[in-house]
């Protein structure tokens, strides 16, 4: 049974002063089965977090649907936690707090909140910054403390558009595996947004290539790498040919989106 | 001097006192020097013995009193009532539409000019002076609490969103919160604003206060009360900005490094 499902999904903004509206995303189909991890790699512009956008219900489509479990999706929702590229965390939130954020608009209990939020700040490995607030924290931490945040509301499907873009080479490698670790554990269904063909594939159980402008998928990849899987997976054969292979698809479209722009 | 280069904290003390000794210094020469009549420009020091009787023998700080009463009175009114309206126009799109072009036209009638209408309707009573202070800083905070909230950093927004908040969630956690330090920087900068309209109502119809004593000064050509009573006005002002920037270090801790 999939989770999610996208059904001739569009976006098409409209033209400013007059000129031609821009297609940013052709009608696309796509299925996210229950615990999935699908990374959605392209390059900039393709409408890959349009299309994610359009899930977490922060934009409209201008035509088709979308389902989460049979129910479908007009507004953004705590079913679905998102994760964004900027730093977003509440800067007047301490780390606890911004992750409570999500469990105090539900209405959750104090003590149940605020061993929930332990419990994150254990697992992120943010032990003894708790009463921190986010302007004193790193990068890489900040990110972590947003991906707790979205966690800690338990939802259905978390988003995540580039959540690792403005990271340095080292922290990325790291929150990668992070990441992994809590999905192996946890069993989430996930959308990955990047433009990493690397982080695109050690992440994933299924790489959706999306096509440069206007946006519509081009390839679906199943990653059979084994679980739990350990960052030295990064250089072996098969990681390699994965590679090979999407750097070719991304290569493609990166020339046309260059051509485009 | 190399652009944007921090300097340490003593020479930041002394450059800024430094000013002030040239300021006195200048004055000095120009009075002291005798290059400027005594009746149009009295002497520091003159200046100083004048506010000094003023405050022993006149009940000066009566009137400082009474001149502070009134533009905190005057600016609390219109806070209370701004505040919540300009975070409301920020907030939702249709309250701004309505609002927003009146607000904008009553921004620009100069306070001082509803002064003999205020005289008239109000008489020169205390309710007067702070409806002058009143309508002079109600619509600014307005306008600017309005364009603070509505500029709310929008991803932060739909963060809360898929957080699962919703419309009063998102008004009372994520944009009152986000533009609070700002809102208190504005109320800092309209403060000071309060304090030329307080003086202004003072010099008309008023039998007390800093700008009252100012224009009786003007009668008795005594320059150095006039002067003693624009740094009074000054000071009062530094100390209150002071006031407020150490309110928001406390308040805001969060929005400093």
């Amino acid at each position: 049974m999939s989770r999610l499902s996208i059904d001739n999904l569009s976006r098409v903004f409209p033209g400013m002063r007059g000129g031609a509206p821009t297609r940013a995303l052709e009608p696309t189909n796509l299925g996210v089965g229950d615990n999935d991890f699908v990374t959605i790699l392209g390059p900039s512009g393709c409408g890959k977090s349009t299309l994610l956008r359009l899930v977490a219900g922060l934009d409209r489509p201008t035509s088709g649907r979308i389902l989460l479990d049979g129910r479908p999706v007009s507004a953004p929702g705590p079913d679905r936690g998102m994760v964004f590229q900027s730093y977003t965390l509440f800067p007047w939130l301490t780390v606890a707090d911004n992750i409570a954020f999500g469990l105090r608009e539900k209405g959750v209990e104090a003590a149940v909140r605020a061993a929930t939020v332990d419990a994150w700040i254990e697992r992120i490995g943010l032990a003894g910054f708790a009463h921190h607030y986010p302007k004193q924290l790193s990068g890489g931490m900040q990110q972590r403390t947003a991906i707790a945040r979205a966690l800690a509301n338990d939802p259905a499907i978390l988003l995540l558009d580039e959540p690792f873009g403005a990271l340095d080479n080292q922290t990325r490698a790291l929150m990668q595996e992070m990441l992994l670790g809590i999905w192996e554990r946890d069993a989430k269904t996930v959308l990955f947004v990047t433009h990493d063909i690397e982080e695109a594939i050690f992440l994933a159980s299924r790489v959706v290539v999306m096509s440069a402008r206007p946006g519509r998928i081009k390839a679906d990849l199943r990653i059979d790498l084994p679980h739990p899987r350990h960052y030295t997976i990064k250089t072996s054969a098969e990681f390699s040919a994965l590679k090979a292979r999407l750097t070719e698809e991304i290569r493609a479209e990166a020339v046309l989106a260059a051509a485009a722009h | 001097m190399t652009p944007l280069a921090p300097i340490s904290n003593s020479a930041r003390v002394v450059l800024g006192i430094l000013f002030f000794v040239l300021f006195f210094a200048a004055w000095s020469f120009a009075t002291f020097g005798g290059y400027v009549s005594a009746t149009f420009l009295a002497d520091p020091l003159t200046m100083l013995m004048e506010g000094w009787l003023l405050l022993v023998k006149q009940g000066f700080a009566f009137d400082i009193g009474i001149t502070i009463w009134r533009v905190l009175g005057g600016f609390v009114m219109a806070a209370l009532l701004a505040v919540p309206i300009g975070i409301l126009m920020g907030a939702y799109k249709p309250i701004e539409a309505f609002l927003e072009p009146f607000v904008s036209f009553a921004r620009y009638l100069p306070a001082s000019a509803f002064i003999p209408l205020l005289i008239l309707w109000a008489g020169i009573g205390e309710m007067q002076k702070l409806l002058v202070i009143f309508i002079g800083s109600v619509f600014q905070i307005v306008l600017m609490v309005a364009v603070t909230v509505g500029g709310v950093r929008r991803d932060l927004v739909e963060a809360a969103l898929t957080l699962g908040a919703r419309d009063r969630g998102i008004l009372a956690r994520v944009l009152v919160p986000a533009s609070a330090p700002a809102i208190a920087e504005i109320a800092r900068l309209v403060l000071g604003w309060a304090w030329t309209y307080v003086i202004i109502a003072e010099l008309i119809g008023s039998s007390s206060g800093i700008g009252h004593m100012i224009t009786d000064s003007q009668a008795l050509l005594a320059t150095g009360q006039i002067i003693f009573g624009i740094l009074v006005i000054g000071v009062i002002g530094l100390i209150s900005d002071y006031l407020f920037k150490s309110a928001n270090r406390w308040l805001f801790p969060w929005s400093l490094a």
